[in-house]
């Protein structure tokens, strides 16, 4: 069908309205987990985008969702009454502010997406790694020691940031996600990002500005990142530089690789699968991050490609066509 | 317009090494030239700096009047040229058809914006480039092995297939880097009729790299000789394989070089 | 007068941290020597060489308790030459455990998927580290009874410094004749310049590997045991940073390169301590010392990736 991408971004958002209106029959607990489960979506796919399809291993994801945390907060907390004011209270007016605080969020983001990208361009595989943790250890750093009155509360973080974040926020934004970064993919342009992974040099002798792809990687990454963390920022109302350390981007790293880098639909599964876990080892605290590190260990040995790999969908498609 | 190829005094030098020195010649139009030389002379590299991949340390080098130093190699392509790898660079987790499909980004219209919108236009699109992948894969007989992955084809079929991938982006001059390697004797005559047959198809000036003597003098119009980076001669098959010092290069004694050079 | 003065005070304090800052350097280079080695032999950044170096820490403090008996009755400097080396086997020993178990099985694989196995073995061990010790900062015994030394002028210098300074450097010397005047450093370095050459040339490349990890293993070990001596208290999660800073040590002179890493490491080492020394009287937080080496690293990798000691290496087309 040709509008399929269009039809499954169209019924993903009014499916998030129709059961964002009813949430309130939804017990509270299973609505954070599935909220959590949306946002961790969202930070899989849009780092798949990076790491799996055009083979730029990142390891900072967390630190672009910090980006978007913090940008999205301070809007809300700094200029949240003047927008509602300005937009004349009521629904639509939230509506209207939780959204321009989270593209700022993104735009922040995507704007670090950028600046870290454009030095990093001539780097591979774990140089790459390296910058984009350092990259992230700075935000954290630069973060913590912020003057703790100031804007962006120092090691404390911000707090009483407005539950605004919401069922519909939350599956809204994984759905267009899940649809930008599936349809760029999966088209002839979108084409150049799997040949910048395979062969960089063999794709600029085929034309490919292999610059512009991954910047264009970064940059849309960091923004889906940032969006995010916006929504996880007005979903626990208090953020502080440690929630988005090392070990944040390592959970996102985690769900893309045992999705399978470079298929959506096995990353989606993931991070499912992962937030789930999540919550059940929840009273096992101490040895979540070890069954963690176990996965990656294992998967790398055993079963390099994910638990759904790219190809599996690739080849499911061509048998229906 | 022509689309002459014209390498002016070219030099490049890595740290003290000179790999190519004082290099001149000219690839007219549709013209089909050799380029060879023993181990090391510096074919690859005139390659790698007509292409982009290295910039000349002093020298000219243009086509179609435009000046190549300073382009990045995927504008070099879109200026008009393009080529094949030594060693075959496919893009390995790409099916065949997506490994052709790749060289036709350079020849999209439109960009991101298009494909995230999925207009009408874009479904237009991306039906008719199809046809003009499938269109190209036939005419080499791979369209039957369209959704294979690239790995699983022969070698001699990869080389092909690097060879379409190359002929897609449209070039007005194709650069083989060893298209021989690794053939068997049928696979060669085959790789002769294909290069004479893209030729005459298409159109366009081609330049190979090659080491199998009887591939270069049987379907050349002209020869480059290079040793240690420098021309010691240029000129038809047969003035080539007479001339001594491309003889004493090759052997280091007065043997025919048709005999002996070709392992 | 006045100026004399405050001019003389400044020069003091500047000297005082820059050797405050050689002290920490040198146990960068310690760690930073391991990054370049395991580079230079198998191409690719062991993640958890920071986590051997906490490991070596507590290896410390439980020998240290362990041994007690036997410790009280042998001289200090004889004791804790003892942990040291007891503590170096140990960590030897697991590197060559880990690269066995987790490295080994991933020779011919794609980079990355040894870089990701690597992210996995660092939180292993931290993990299981935390469930074992603890996650609490722990004391780390007195190993080296302090005392100060008299510097010139208003210099402060303790003894442990200086021992930490001189083992640190009698280790990269030792390091140094391993590689340079052995038949095995010898292997190492035919096995960084040419896996194949070397396999065919009769070199052993596993054997080599291994002892390759076990070397570097040993010296983050000692770092981290004189790390804990100057900074004593120690947790599970210790290792991260001063790996990570260390790892920089090692891009900063060129990875691959051993002379680079402990120039890296005194380097990154005195900058850092520098940093935090004048940003008070700048007016900025002295927290900012801990984003100083991934600047640094950036840079690097900006204006010249191969390094400061290093040589380019140029994918061939």
């Amino acid at each position: 069908m040709k509008y399929k991408a269009q039809i499954f971004l169209f019924i993903a958002l009014a499916a998030s309205l129709g059961v964002s209106l009813c949430a309130g029959n939804i017990d509270d607990y299973f609505l954070d987990i599935l909220l959590n489960v949306g946002i961790n979506v969202t930070l899989a796919v849009s780092l798949n985008l990076v790491n799996g399809h055009t083979g730029q291993f990142s390891l900072g994801h967390a630190g672009f969702m910090a980006v978007g945390a913090y940008g999205a907060s301070i809007v809300t907390l700094q200029l949240g009454d003047h927008l509602l004011q300005i937009f004349g209270g009521g629904s639509i007016a939230t509506a209207l502010t939780f959204l321009i605080a989270l593209l700022v969020g993104g735009g922040c983001a995507a704007l670090s997406g950028w600046m870290v990208g454009m030095p990093s361009l001539r780097l591979k595989g774990d140089y790459l790694a390296i910058v984009t943790l350092g990259f992230n250890e700075i935000i954290r750093v630069v973060l913590t020691n912020t003057s703790g009155d100031g804007p962006f509360g120092g090691a404390l973080g911000l707090k009483g940031i407005a539950s605004y974040t919401n069922f519909f926020w939350v599956f809204g934004v994984a759905a267009v996600t899940i649809y930008v970064v599936s349809t760029m993919v999966n088209s002839t342009y979108g084409r150049g990002f799997l040949a910048v992974r395979d062969d960089e040099i063999a794709a600029e002798a085929m034309g490919v500005n292999t610059v512009r792809y991954k910047v264009i990687a970064f940059v849309l990454g960091a923004f889906f990142a940032g969006l995010a963390g916006g929504l996880y920022a007005h979903f626990r109302s208090t953020i502080s530089p440690e929630g988005f350390n090392f070990l944040k981007s390592v959970d996102v790293v985690v769900m893309v690789i045992l999705g399978g880098m470079g298929s959506t639909p096995g990353v989606i599964a993931a991070a499912i699968l992962l937030t789930v876990l999540n919550e059940w080892l929840r009273d096992f605290e101490q040895y979540r991050m070890i069954v963690f590190a176990l996965i990656l260990i294992v998967m790398m040995i055993v079963r390099p490609q994910g638990l759904l790999p790219a190809s599996l969908f690739q080849r499911k498609k061509k048998e229906s066509a | 317009m022509s689309a002459k190829l014209e390498l002016d005094n070219v030099t490049i030098q890595f740290g003290g090494l000179k790999a190519v020195g004082d290099l001149s010649f000219t690839i007219n139009p549709g013209e089909l030239i050799g380029l060879i030389g023993p181990n090391g002379a510096g074919k690859t590299t005139v390659f790698n700096l007509i292409t982009g991949v290295y910039v000349p340390t002093a020298g000219r080098i243009s086509f179609n009047g435009i000046s190549l130093p300073g382009h990045k190699p995927h504008q070099i392509t879109r200026i008009g040229i393009s080529r094949t790898f030594q060693n075959i660079r496919l893009f390995p987790s790409l099916s065949v058809f997506d490994n052709v499909r790749s060289a036709f980004i350079m020849h999209l219209p439109h960009g991101i914006a298009h494909a995230l919108v999925r207009g009408r236009a874009f479904h237009d699109e991306e039906r008719e480039l199809e046809s003009d992948v499938l269109d190209l894969l036939d005419i080499f007989g791979l369209k039957d092995a369209q959704h294979t992955s690239c790995n699983a084809l022969s070698y001699g079929d990869q080389r092909r297939l690097e060879i379409v991938r190359a002929l897609a982006t449209k070039p007005k001059l194709l650069l083989l880097d060893e298209p021989a390697a690794g053939m068997n004797p049928t696979e060669k005559e085959e790789l002769m009729k294909l290069i004479r047959f893209i030729k005459g198809k298409f159109n366009i000036a081609i330049m190979l790299v090659e080491h199998d003597m009887k591939v270069v003098m049987g379907i050349c119009e002209r020869i480059v000789v290079l040793n240690y980076g420098e021309k010691i001669a240029e000129g038809t098959p047969q003035e080539v394989q007479k001339n001594p010092d491309v003889i004493a290069a090759y052997l280091g004694a007065d043997h025919e070089v048709v005999g002996g050079a070709a392992a | 007068m006045t100026l004399t003065i405050s001019y003389q005070l400044f020069l003091e304090q500047f000297v005082q941290q820059l050797l405050n800052g050689l002290f920490l350097g040198s146990i960068y280079a310690l760690i930073a020597l391991g990054y370049t080695m395991v580079y230079g032999v198998l191409r690719f950044i062991n993640f958890a060489h920071g986590d051997v170096f906490m490991l070596g820490a507590f290896s410390g403090l439980y020998l240290n308790k362990w041994l007690a008996p036997m410790l009280t009755t042998l001289p200090w400097p004889a004791s804790v030459a003892l942990v040291l080396v007891l503590s170096m086997i140990i960590c030897g020993a697991l590197g060559i455990i880990i690269e066995f178990l987790a490295y080994r099985p991933l020779r011919d694989k794609p980079k990355l998927n040894v870089l990701i196995t690597a992210i996995g073995v660092s939180l292993f061990i931290e993990y299981t580290c935390q469930l074992i010790f603890g996650a609490t900062q722990q004391p780390f015994p007195v190993l080296i009874p302090k005392s100060n030394i008299a510097g010139i002028g208003g210099l402060t210098v303790t003894n442990v410094q200086v021992i930490v300074l001189v083992t640190a450097f009698a280790l990269m010397l030792g390091l140094r004749f391993i590689v340079m005047g052995t038949r095995l450093g010898l292997a190492m370095r035919a096995l960084s310049l040419n896996p194949t050459a070397s396999s065919l040339m009769g070199v052993n490349n596993g054997v080599v590997i291994s002892f390759t990890f076990g070397l570097g293993s040993a010296l983050a070990a000692a770092g981290g045991i004189l790390y804990a001596s100057l900074y004593p208290s120690i947790e599970p999660f210790m290792g991260i940073t001063p790996g990570l800073k260390a790892f920089v040590a090692a891009v900063l002179g060129g990875i691959g390169n051993i002379p680079g890493a402990a120039l890296g490491g005194l380097i990154i080492g005195v900058v850092e301590t520098l940093v935090a020394g004048y940003s008070q009287s700048l007016g900025v937080p002295s927290g900012y010392k801990e984003g100083v080496a991934f600047v640094i690293l950036i840079l690097i990798l900006i204006f010249k990736p191969s390094g400061l000691l290093g040589k380019v290496e140029r994918e061939k087309v």
